[in-house]
């Protein structure tokens, strides 16, 4: 499977799902550690992928969502943006909107 | 020119905003003095409106595609339309109106 594929289908596989530096428990960067913090305080599970310790994702993921910075945040498959964003909708209310779009299996 | 002067020049062409802040932040991370490596900007224009957050982040960098694969660490974007900047001005200027109560202290 090709890079691209290979990030379109976590993107399609995973509701929310964040590429970021570091980990959730780990961040290296504090954009991604923001980015995590929000994510954390709506109690959901969600996925992530560590872009330092997946090179190929992080050179070609910026082609695919045609977004260049990390973090980048995806929900139901749909690019919501980076942290400011992230920020910004949180802070409005918004996030919390998308956030309950989402289903949760267990 | 400083990475800051470029990318003010590219924004005034290219979105022609009604008002732009371009800050240096770069003092605040461990970087080697004089870096621009953290950049903010702040942007009001037109062509904001009606676009939601990711479109109009897309514009920003596809204008600064060089800077940011280049020196550039991290880009804190903060984009309004007109409208949504007044009504952000309103919000943020609500400082007091002084009642005069210091009028007497200066009656030498």
């Amino acid at each position: 499977m090709s890079i691209e594929a290979q990030i379109k289908e976590q993107i399609t596989a995973n509701p929310i799902l964040v590429y970021m530096k570091g980990s959730p428990d780990a961040p290296e960067c504090g954009f991604s550690s923001r980015a995590c913090q929000i994510l954390i305080s709506y109690g959901k599970p969600f996925s992530f992928v560590n872009i330092l310790i997946n090179p190929e994702i992080r050179s070609n993921l910026p082609k695919v969502s045609n977004w260049p910075t990390f973090p980048q945040l995806f929900i139901n498959g749909e690019l919501v943006g980076g942290s400011d964003i992230m920020v910004e909708l949180h802070e409005n209310g918004s996030l919390q909107e998308l956030m309950d779009t989402v289903e949760v299996t267990t | 020119m400083s990475i800051c002067e470029t990318i003010e020049k590219k924004l005034n062409i290219e979105i022609e905003p009604l008002h732009l802040e371009v800050i240096n932040e770069s003092h605040m991370h461990n970087v080697e003095p004089g870096s621009e490596s953290h950049i903010r900007i702040v942007a009001v224009a037109d062509i904001f409106s009606n676009l939601n957050l990711v479109k109009r982040h897309q514009i920003i960098y596809k204008h600064l595609n060089e800077e940011i694969s280049g020196p550039i660490h991290a880009i804190s974007l903060h984009t309004f339309s007109p409208q949504e900047w007044e009504e952000r001005k309103q919000e943020t200027s609500s400082s007091p109106e002084c009642l005069g109560g210091n009028e007497n202290d200066n009656s030498q």
